[in-house]
């Protein structure tokens, strides 16, 4: 072989953070070869995509309102990762968790229901997220399938279970035969922050749930015997660490914030159950995961990053008409830049002279 | 009720719903047996049903919109192969990665042919058998993609099971260290390997777009990338057991289409859900009676010579 990979050792903490940088400014250049591609001036579609959003007040306010659940859910993921345990039906968790929510909205819908609904509907979303998270974990467990599939497949069945909830028995029924529930009451909806505008009180939710999952993973015993888990189950066996315990573990915690997520988003942006309440937050929350290193600071700004290529995609959609699959080649290649970009910092790349060497 | 052209149809049907899944699972299964885990059938899919399409509509040609598709199968597939083999990155996470760029270039090249049909590919007829009743359709009425399906189970088998290639592609599979200590190239088999799943997987796609259903929409693949994934767990990755998986499958998403035409009073969804519902029962029942046998020692495990 030719060219080699070798393992450096003692890698600078800032060498680990350029991994990162480094894979933004790949996925920009091949973004602005995208957008020759398609016709369009690569500066303006830049400018539209990913400057002009920041420069407006509301469009900043959506920004953050977008990154929330990609939040929730990205930090959730960190575990299963961190644990090696691949979780990639966050989707349906977050689906899960958002129609077990509504339930109580709709069935204290009209009646005198104090400031208890809340509260209470976010404790049911995060259980409803839980509950489908440990379907696949218990698969796992009990059977060996593999999580992969089982959690994939789970999707399809929960964004199926909803439809049929809002095009049957939750329809609305003054609602002119349209596929939604009805819109939530007052107590059933989150807070504004500042008593006007887009942010709600989820987004302190998720910043919260940064806080506590970075003592967690850092600094506690679990957080040790998840990474344990991941990085050496045979070591974790011997330690006396249940690699079964650890799996319902992860499984739990990711699907309860999955869960979290779709109760929050069905709850404040959106109001009401519909046909769709997500586009694909918990496939873009697992690049946030990668991209923010599995560390929950770092899935905070990754969120924040992935939101901008959402609200750009909008923008894009309406001034430039590109569709809004540009925004899936960005997180597409944004994944494939810092999975290459993690091994090039770790690793450098040598040059063989011939077999003798090797 | 249910006449012998009914009964025809269905049958037809079915085996047009398992030629996709069969195509897409022999790929797989050729990259899994050389030991890489590619979660990106999907991705390959469907870019492979856009590029397809949208070359045929230009050229107005079948044979080029197929021969489009699997390079553009392919050429998805290095991208893979470029991470998970050469710079050794996690094969799930690398899988992941080219399932979501290959879904949004496959929905970029698809927005120009939103709304446009193609005559889809012709059906053979050899008079006399292709009226039989029931199964004459079903045998002797199809096109070529599910010919060829046929022909590359055999290929597949013949090639894995008989032949010094096959043999190779296993041990790169089973023992990694092993194959790389006998002087056989690892990661120049198991890009092969991954390649011929990702023309497969391109394949698979022109048959959607090309004939199963000649128009083109949006995620058209709905997860049959990933049913295709399951079934070659479910085949406990030999080849034979892929043609019974894949006809199942065909099956069952085949007779929830008619039991919703029927109106049986279940809701349609849970119809629709069953496939994937039965995905899951089958990785259910196969690891439960298997427990991970079967599967390629080295399975998911990159390789870095010398480590």
């Amino acid at each position: 072989m030719p060219l080699r990979l070798e393992r450096q050792e003692n890698i600078s903490p800032l060498r680990h953070a350029l991994a990162p940088l480094v894979a933004l400014l790949v996925t920009l250049v091949v973004g602005a070869f995208m957008f020759v591609v398609l016709g369009h001036d690569p500066v303006r579609a830049f400018a539209i995509y990913f400057i002009d959003p920041l420069g407006d007040p509301y469009t900043l306010q959506e920004l953050v309102v977008k990154a929330a659940p990609l939040l929730l859910i990205g930090v959730g993921l960190a575990f299963c990762y961190r644990a090696n345990r691949w979780n990639i039906g966050a989707e349906g968790q977050y689906v899960a968790g958002a129609v077990l929510g509504s339930w109580l909205a709709l069935a204290t819908h009209g009646t005198e229901a104090g400031g208890w609904v809340l509260p209470a509907m976010l404790v049911l979303g995060a259980i409803g997220g839980a509950l489908w998270g440990l379907i696949p974990a218990f698969l796992r467990v009990r059977f060996g399938s593999s999580e992969i599939l089982t959690s994939l497949m789970l999707v399809y069945v929960a964004q199926l279970g909803l439809d049929y909830l809002v095009r049957g028995p939750w329809r609305d029924p003054q609602g002119f035969n349209f596929p939604q529930s009805v819109t939530f009451d007052d107590v059933a909806l989150m807070p504004l922050l500042m008593g006007e505008g887009r942010l709600h009180a989820g987004i302190v939710i998720a910043l919260l749930a940064v806080i506590v999952a970075t003592f967690v993973l850092g600094r506690t015993l679990v957080g040790f015997s998840i990474e344990l888990a991941g990085s050496a189950p045979r070591a974790a066996a011997f330690a006396g660490f249940d690699e079964k315990r650890v799996t319902y573990g992860v499984f739990a915690v990711s699907g309860a914030l999955a869960g979290l997520a779709g109760i929050i988003e069905v709850a404040g942006p959106i109001g009401q159950l519909q046909p769709t309440i997500s586009p694909g937050y918990g496939f873009t929350a697992i690049i946030a995961a990668m991209l923010g290193r599995l560390h929950p600071v770092g899935i905070l700004i990754a969120s924040l990053v992935l939101a901008l290529t959402y609200i750009g995609g909008e923008a894009a959609q309406i001034s430039m008409r590109l569709p809004f699959d540009v925004t899936r080649v960005f997180q597409g290649t944004l994944l494939i830049a810092i999975l290459a970009a993690d091994v090039l910092v770790r690793y450098r790349i040598r040059r063989v002279e011939g077999a003798t060497h090797a | 009720m249910l006449d012998a052209a009914i009964l025809g149809a269905v049958f037809a049907s079915i085996v047009a719903a398992a030629t996709t899944l069969l195509i897409a699972s022999l790929g797989e299964l050729v990259a899994e047996r050389a030991g890489t885990l590619n979660l990106g059938v999907e991705g390959m899919m469907i870019v492979g049903a856009a590029v397809g399409y949208a070359t045929a509509y230009g050229s107005g040609s079948l044979l080029l919109g197929t021969l489009a598709a699997v390079l553009a199968g392919v050429l998805l597939s290095l991208v893979f192969a470029g991470l998970a083999i050469w710079l050794a990155t996690n094969q799930v996470a690398s899988g992941l990665a080219t399932t979501i760029l290959g879904l949004g270039v496959a929905g970029l090249i698809g927005s120009n042919f939103v709304g446009t049909r193609l005559d889809g590919a012709p059906e053979l007829v050899i008079p006399g058998l292709t009226d039989l009743p029931i199964i004459g359709e079903a045998v002797f009425g199809q096109n070529a993609y599910v010919y060829a399906s046929l022909v590359l189970l055999a290929a597949v088998t013949y090639t894995l099971a008989r032949t010094r290639i096959g043999l190779v592609l296993r041990a790169v599979g089973e023992n990694h260290a092993a194959a790389h200590a006998l002087g056989h190239p690892v990661r120049g088999i198991r890009t092969l390997a991954v390649m011929f799943g990702g023309a497969c997987a391109g394949l698979a796609g022109a048959h959607l777009s090309l004939a199963y259903t000649p128009f083109w929409a949006s995620d058209m693949t709905a997860g049959r990338g990933w049913i295709a994934l399951a079934l070659v767990v479910f085949s406990a990755w030999r080849p034979l057991w892929l043609l019974g998986g894949a006809y199942l499958f065909g099956a069952v998403s085949i007779l929830q289409l008619h039991a919703q035409g029927f109106g049986l009073g279940i809701p349609s969804q849970l119809l629709s859900s069953l496939p994937y519902l039965a995905t899951i029962a089958a990785l259910v029942v196969i690891s439960a009676l298997k427990h991970g046998q079967g599967a390629p020692a080295s399975l998911g495990v990159p390789f870095v010579p010398d480590r």
